[in-house]
């Protein structure tokens, strides 16, 4: 059954008394788009930390995939490896390295230690990190040393990482801070082609940007869920005009 | 056959250009040597110069754990010290044992084998007032199974050591911190004389080799500089071909980004561990080389000032190029050695001699923070635009 992809149950999470994370609850279904928004301070990095296996939380469980794997204990190592791929708010490539050699560090293979060090490049994988290359636009730009990349083609190198690491769910962070309006729906264009073979969950204060997204719509309000819907369905509501939209 | 390495080989100039100089250095002092040449390198100093190959290989090492995967360990001295306690054991063993053999050769009574194993015993155990073999003598009797301790003695102090620190994330100037204590422990252990390897008198006599009593000091000392040189060599070619790999990527990515590794779905811990292991390896190997040379091992020799030294090589020649870890391990420890050996002329500045022995490491100070702060990538940056696209 394709149900839900990732299960999120009742978890909890407190840094020294302040709750960041209060009996949340939610589902992504397989191939879905769903935005997060939320004021500062709602949850949101958390609650992707807890996925991404960086925090633990206190009380609750997520459950991923068809087999139903509680991602509790898990590293972060082997949560990214069952298919969870992120994106950090700050673009994170390796700066030292090419943009080709970004991709192909990105690219599923076998990650340990020795096949890593046997490897040996290939057709195929040459192939998927030029296509990959095309579909962030930076075809012309492999050899360049990914330090030397503006900083929305940072963001799409990023991105790039995130789809050669074929996962099944996206977990993405603000991609369209600080980008200009051409980079912002060039932005849009990869998230919903990548949401069509995956699922996609974007963390975003920008309402436009979500706008043009055109997906169901999660409000995040002091660690839990405050509305949920299209986008034009919870501006409407009144909670989230309190919280969120109002101020 | 050597299809592959040969398209390495031209792919990184570099490389070559480091063998070969290596190679022409090498045949070099063996014209000059006392032995198979000339005679204008003195037998003294193909010695310095050996031990300083030894010490270019663990720099090596040093620049592969530290400029390429970001852990600065303090204590890689302490592995290169096991090496050298582990082959000093089989030398000074089996040197002592035939001398005593030699010395009941005449005796009336022959002597039973627990009598020789009791004159070797108390021979070598004396200065510490026993005569017993400590247990970790075991293998002592035997060159290839100490052989193989060079390697796996420091290997699994570096796997457990790393394991615990690793898993528990501990990372940055807390890691350089718990690596100087481990090789400050190690030292403290081995002074007291019931460690088992003779407390702080240490092995000595490593230079005279069992059965070739004949063989002048002159030609022993070149076997060792070919060794020496050969090990350097292929270290810096093994290392190489790691850093030029796609592992050499993950772990430049550790150097620069840890969480983002591990994100991307490597097991950071495991990298972090095999480098850190493999170095400890190298710096072994390299160890087992030196003493030989040097001719004597003590604990004082892994004290934590000697890793620290050694950061500050690959620092001066410069991190993340091996050739500067090697032109930084050289020129350091050559200059140290001249200073400290009283070659160098005092000044005279009438109301005060600065006597080098003493101002020497003030002079190395300042030049550790000139570096730092004025050419960050060292001796070795100076290189970089000869060998363009062949490194980072």
């Amino acid at each position: 059954m394709s149900g839900a992809l990732l299960e999120v149950n009742g978890i909890s999470v407190s840094f020294d008394g302040f709750k960041a994370i209060n009996n949340l609850s939610f589902n992504i279904n397989t191939g879905e788009l769903r935005a997060i928004i939320g004021p500062n301070g709602a949850g949101k990095t958390t609650f992707m930390d807890i996925i991404t296996g960086k925090t633990r939380p206190d009380l609750g469980d997520v459950i991923w995939g068809d087999e139903n794997v509680s991602l509790i204990r898990k590293s972060e190592s082997d949560i990214a490896r069952m298919g969870i791929g992120r994106k950090f708010q700050k673009p994170t490539v390796f700066e030292d390295q090419s943009v080709a050699d970004n991709l192909t560090m990105a690219l599923k293979n076998k990650r340990g230690p020795w096949s890593v060090l046997l490897y040996k490049s290939n057709t195929s994988d040459q192939a998927k990190v030029n296509q990959i290359a095309a579909d962030i636009g930076l075809s012309d730009h492999l050899d360049i040393r990914a330090g030397d990349l503006s900083h929305g083609q940072k963001q799409w190198l990023e991105i790039g990482m995130l789809l050669a690491q074929e996962p099944r769910l996206l977990l993405v962070d603000e991609p369209a801070a600080g980008m200009t309006v051409d980079e912002r729906n060039h932005t849009v264009a990869l998230l919903r082609e990548a949401a069509k073979t995956r699922a996609v969950v974007v963390v975003e204060h920008d309402m436009e940007f979500i706008r043009n997204l055109d997906c169901k719509v999660t409000v995040l309000h002091e660690g839990s869920v405050l509305a949920e819907g299209n986008l034009d369905h919870v501006v409407k509501d009144q909670n989230v005009i309190d919280v969120y939209l109002g101020r | 056959m050597n299809g592959p390495l040969t398209k390495f080989l031209l792919n990184h100039p570099s490389v070559l250009a480091f063998l070969s100089a290596l190679a022409l250095f090498t045949v070099f002092v063996t014209i000059g040597s006392e032995a198979f040449g000339y005679g204008f390198v003195s037998t003294s100093f193909v010695k310095t110069l050996g031990k300083t190959l030894c010490f270019c290989l663990i720099a090596i090492a040093m620049d592969l754990v530290w400029g390429y995967c970001g852990i600065l360990s303090l204590g890689h001295f302490a592995f290169f010290g096991l090496g050298g306690y582990m082959i000093g054991m089989w030398l000074m063993y089996e040197r002592t044992r035939l001398i005593v053999v030699e010395a009941t050769q005449n005796a009336q009574i022959p002597m039973t084998n627990q009598e020789i194993q009791d004159a070797i015993g108390t021979q070598i155990f004396g200065v510490v007032g026993g005569s017993e073999f400590p247990a970790i003598w075991i293998f002592s009797h035997s060159l290839w199974i100490q052989l193989a301790l060079v390697v796996l003695v420091p290997g699994l102090l570096a796997l457990v050591f790393g394991w615990l620190a690793f898993r528990s994330r501990v990372t940055g100037v807390y890691l350089s911190i718990l690596t100087q204590a481990m090789t400050l422990a190690l030292a403290l252990y081995l002074f007291q004389n019931d460690s088992g390897l003779r407390g702080n008198n240490g092995l000595s006599g490593l230079q005279n080799l069992p059965n070739l009593e004949e063989t002048p000091q002159s030609v022993i000392s070149m076997w060792f500089f070919w060794a020496s040189a050969l090990a350097l060599g292929l270290g810096y070619l093994i290392v190489k071909l790691i850093v030029e790999s796609k592992l050499g990527n993950v772990i430049r990515g550790i150097r620069d980004d840890e969480a983002r590794v591990r994100f991307l779905g490597y097991n950071v811990e495991i990298y972090k561990l095999f480098v850190f292991t493999l170095t400890a390896v190298i710096a072994a190997i390299a160890g087992a080389l030196y003493y030989p040379q040097a001719g004597i091992i003590n604990p004082a020799e892994i004290a934590p000032i000697a890793s620290i030294y050694l950061a500050v090589w690959v620092a001066i020649g410069g991190r993340g190029r091996l050739y500067g870890a090697v032109i930084g391990a050289a020129v350091v420890s050559l200059l140290s050695s001249w200073f400290t050996g009283g070659q160098a002329p005092d000044i005279s500045l009438g109301f005060y001699t600065v006597k080098w022995v003493d101002w020497w490491l003030v002079l190395l100070g300042i030049s550790f923070v000139a570096v730092t702060l004025y050419a960050p990538k060292g001796i070795g940056g100076l290189f970089d635009k000869f060998s363009k696209g062949d490194n980072q």
